[in-house]
């Protein structure tokens, strides 16, 4: 085949292209530049759009003998992930850029250019397994469950799913490490990359506040509807939030209060005991399914949050009240902490079958 | 390199000897220097003494915008005004630039021509506009990026008339045109561009005329540039020199035909192609195209791919592709812009380069149009 291998310049990408050159395959470097003006990203090793790791991607190529070539998605970037993060948090929602980046750039902008090209498929360095069957196929959990990225990848369509490669699925993160060592990758020893590629310092209420302006407001306990204090947006609360709140005073039954629920409308936030973060119903919409949509209801698990733990539920996918599809999760044990804006990403065992955005949570009696 | 310079340049690296030492390895050394400083002063049309060697092209350029802006304007505080072509190559834009930014330099850009021509109209009304005030005047000899031929008579002509001097990035000119550095008062040259060795390049700088040093030290030019000579360097550059300077006539006639059959068939057998530049004053080996509809990166990996290497313009420092300076200052819209490639040819190429070159194109033509234009 012929392989677009998108080097990041962090030690995943570049052995997934090696292992793509060895598979045989004829294998094009590409950067991604993601950012509008690249000094204004993070600096170092661990962001994903910095000089440093173009020159790193770089240096992978050279190693690979490869042809190497940085494609310039700073537009489609700014429009497609980094507008829907601000607008998604001013609508009081926590969005997840990495699956929008994925769904929206990785295999779609690079995916149509390089199939327009005459390329036959993109690999990255996400941990996740394609497994072809007689029916289609398959996205799978990594065989590394501490570095398992399925979550991230719930967004991608049978379409997107054909023109992907993941060689690193069925392997563990140290191997991987050892083996860029061993290949002569000089980024073998490089931090993993966290956090938000685009917030320059990790701190993403600031880097909010600097986009969307201070929008004050109050702090009411969800109980009594006492106002307990003031904020500066409600943008930059999450709900499962505990940190940050700054309340001087404790809640008069001693127990700590976390962020319940978050109006950016009436710029309030509402905060309570973690009791009423406990849901086993939650409801989201803008499905996208990893083949073909379910055609009854998935026995299976959900999993809210990037490095969340599955839970088991049963998924039913019908028309909702609006007449969009709606997709809604009964769990069989309830969760606290289920943030609007997080993608719920719906496993059947390992398999993938696709996710969708969650617009509410409540506390509905178990699975029925 | 060339297999004079490569000859030329071991033949030296074996050889002790510092050329600003007495003893008699020294002379040795020297006595190559000099000599070598004097054949390419002979094919430039100077003095030796005119020759300051360099690290290249870049410094070079530098030495010469740098160092007569500082000299100019200590010597007369009213000469702050430096006129530069707007298609410079970054060696001359990028010290201009900063002679504007951090030195109190008032710079201005003059424009070219939809052919990349400089408008001498606009340089004339520029040196009348402030008499007593131009600290420099510096205009590329040919441009690296569309070939196009600057009137560089004509322009010496009116800086000569006006008192102000002449730097010429001639880098892209020197072994593939005509290069006569009498011509101007400061003309920048590097060997690699004639077959010589990479790292070394001359600044021939009209005697009488002062410059500030960029580099303080030992003196050895001329006390205009110090630091220890490279004689293998050297002598590598003067034997390109020499030898370009011998076949200039009859490799540039084959270069020029072979590139103008390239043109006509690419333009006759694929639609959307114009040529950018000057189609009569250019420089032989260059073929600059713009492709309607492509973006000129998708191309380039698809010829390159196919074996074929070509070049687009210029590239931010994370190698995000531009649109180039210089197809903007000659007119055309910045997507047009990046849709446009060079084809340089050398005294390598053959017919059957062409040949290869016009199976491929058409079908990578197709493709990078349906991956759709730069954005």
């Amino acid at each position: 085949m012929r392989v677009v291998a998108a080097l990041s310049g962090g030690v995943d990408s570049a052995v997934a292209a090696a292992r793509a050159v060895e598979a045989g395959h004829e294998v094009t470097g590409i950067h991604l530049a993601l950012a509008r003006s690249p000094q204004s990203h993070r600096t170092g090793a661990r962001g994903c759009c910095t000089l440093e790791d173009a020159r790193d991607a770089r240096r992978v190529a050279d190693v690979l003998d490869i042809p190497f070539y940085v494609w310039d998605l700073s537009e489609r970037f700014a429009e497609d992930v980094v507008d829907d993060f601000v607008e998604e948090y001013a609508a009081g929602r926590t969005p997840n850029p990495c699956l929008r980046c994925n769904e929206r750039i990785k295999f779609t902008a690079v995916l149509d250019r390089a199939l327009a090209l005459g390329f036959d498929a993109v690999a990255t360095g996400h941990y996740a397994r394609l497994v072809d069957t007689p029916s289609g196929r398959e996205l799978h959990r990594a065989a590394d469950p501490a570095k398992d990225q399925s979550y991230v990848l719930g967004v991608l369509d049978a379409g997107q799913l054909a023109g992907a490669l993941f060689p690193l699925g069925d392997s563990l993160k140290p191997r991987v490490r050892d083996e860029a060592a061993r290949r002569g990758l000089l980024v073998a020893e490089k931090p993993d990359s966290h956090d938000i590629c685009f917030v320059p310092d990790g701190d993403t209420g600031a880097w909010l506040r600097d986009r969307l302006g201070t929008v004050p407001g109050d702090i009411v306990d969800a109980e009594s509807g006492e106002t307990l204090g003031r904020h500066d947006g409600a943008f930059a609360f999450t709900v499962g939030q505990r940190r940050g709140l700054g309340l001087g005073r404790p809640a008069a039954d001693g127990a700590r209060r976390y962020v319940v629920g978050v109006d950016t409308g009436s710029s309030t936030v509402l905060v309570g005991p973690p009791v009423l973060l406990e849901v086993d119903r939650v409801d989201a919409v803008r499905p996208r399914w990893c083949g073909a949509a379910p055609s009854g209801p998935v026995d299976g698990q959900v999993q809210l949050r990037a490095h969340g733990e599955p839970v088991d539920a049963v998924v039913t996918v019908g028309p909702g009240v609006t007449g969009d599809v709606e997709v809604v999760a009964h769990l069989r044990e309830p969760v606290r902490g289920v943030a609007p804006g997080q993608a719920m990403v719906v496993y059947d065992g390992t398999r993938v079958v696709g996710s969708a955005t969650i617009t509410r949570s409540a506390r509905d009696g178990g699975a029925r | 390199m060339r297999p004079e310079a490569v000859a030329a340049m071991t033949a030296e690296l074996t050889a002790v000897g510092n050329p600003s030492s007495l003893h008699a390895s020294g002379r040795r050394a020297r006595r190559v220097v000099e000599e070598s400083r004097e054949s390419i002063a002979a094919a430039l049309g100077v003095s030796a003494g005119d020759v300051v060697f360099t690290s290249g092209g870049t410094e070079a350029d530098n030495l010469a915008v740098k160092g007569l802006y500082r000299a100019r304007r200590a010597a007369d505080p009213r000469r702050t005004r430096v006129l530069a072509s707007a298609v410079e190559h970054h060696a001359v834009l990028d010290p201009v630039e900063h002679l504007g930014e951090r030195e109190g330099a008032d710079v201005t850009w003059l424009a070219v021509d939809e052919l990349g021509r400089l408008r001498l109209d606009v340089l004339e009304k520029e040196l009348d506009a402030a008499p007593g005030a131009t600290a420099l005047v510096t205009v590329m000899w040919a441009n690296n990026e569309v070939g196009t031929t600057q009137p560089i008579a004509d322009i010496a002509a009116l800086c000569a008339e006006h008192g102000v001097p002449l730097h010429t990035d001639a880098v892209q000119a020197l072994g593939h045109l005509d290069v006569d550095a009498a011509t101007v008062d400061s003309l920048a040259v590097s060997a690699h561009k004639v077959g010589g060795p990479h790292g070394v390049g001359a600044l021939v700088l009209r005697r009488g005329l002062a410059v500030e040093p960029l580099l303080h030290g030992g003196g050895q030019e001329r006390d205009v540039r110090s630091g220890t000579l490279d004689a293998p360097a050297i002598a590598g550059f003067a034997a390109a020199v020499r030898a370009s300077r011998d076949d200039l006539a009859e490799r540039t006639a084959r270069v020029r035909r072979l590139r103008d059959h390239l043109v006509d068939r690419v333009t006759a057998e694929i639609d959307g192609v114009t040529r950018n530049g000057d189609p009569r004053d250019n420089l032989p080996g260059i073929a600059h195209l713009s492709f309607a509809g492509c973006a000129g990166d998708a191309l380039l990996l698809l010829l390159d791919a196919a074996g074929i290497e070509c070049s687009r313009g210029s590239a931010c420092s994370a190698g995000v592709p531009r649109p180039s300076h210089v197809l903007l200052a000659m007119g055309l819209d910045p997507v047009t812009a990046m849709g446009s490639l060079r084809f340089s040819l050398g005294h390598t190429s053959a017919d059957s380069d062409v040949d290869r070159l016009l199976e491929v194109l058409p079908g990578a033509v197709a493709r990078a149009r349906r991956a759709g234009p730069a954005r």
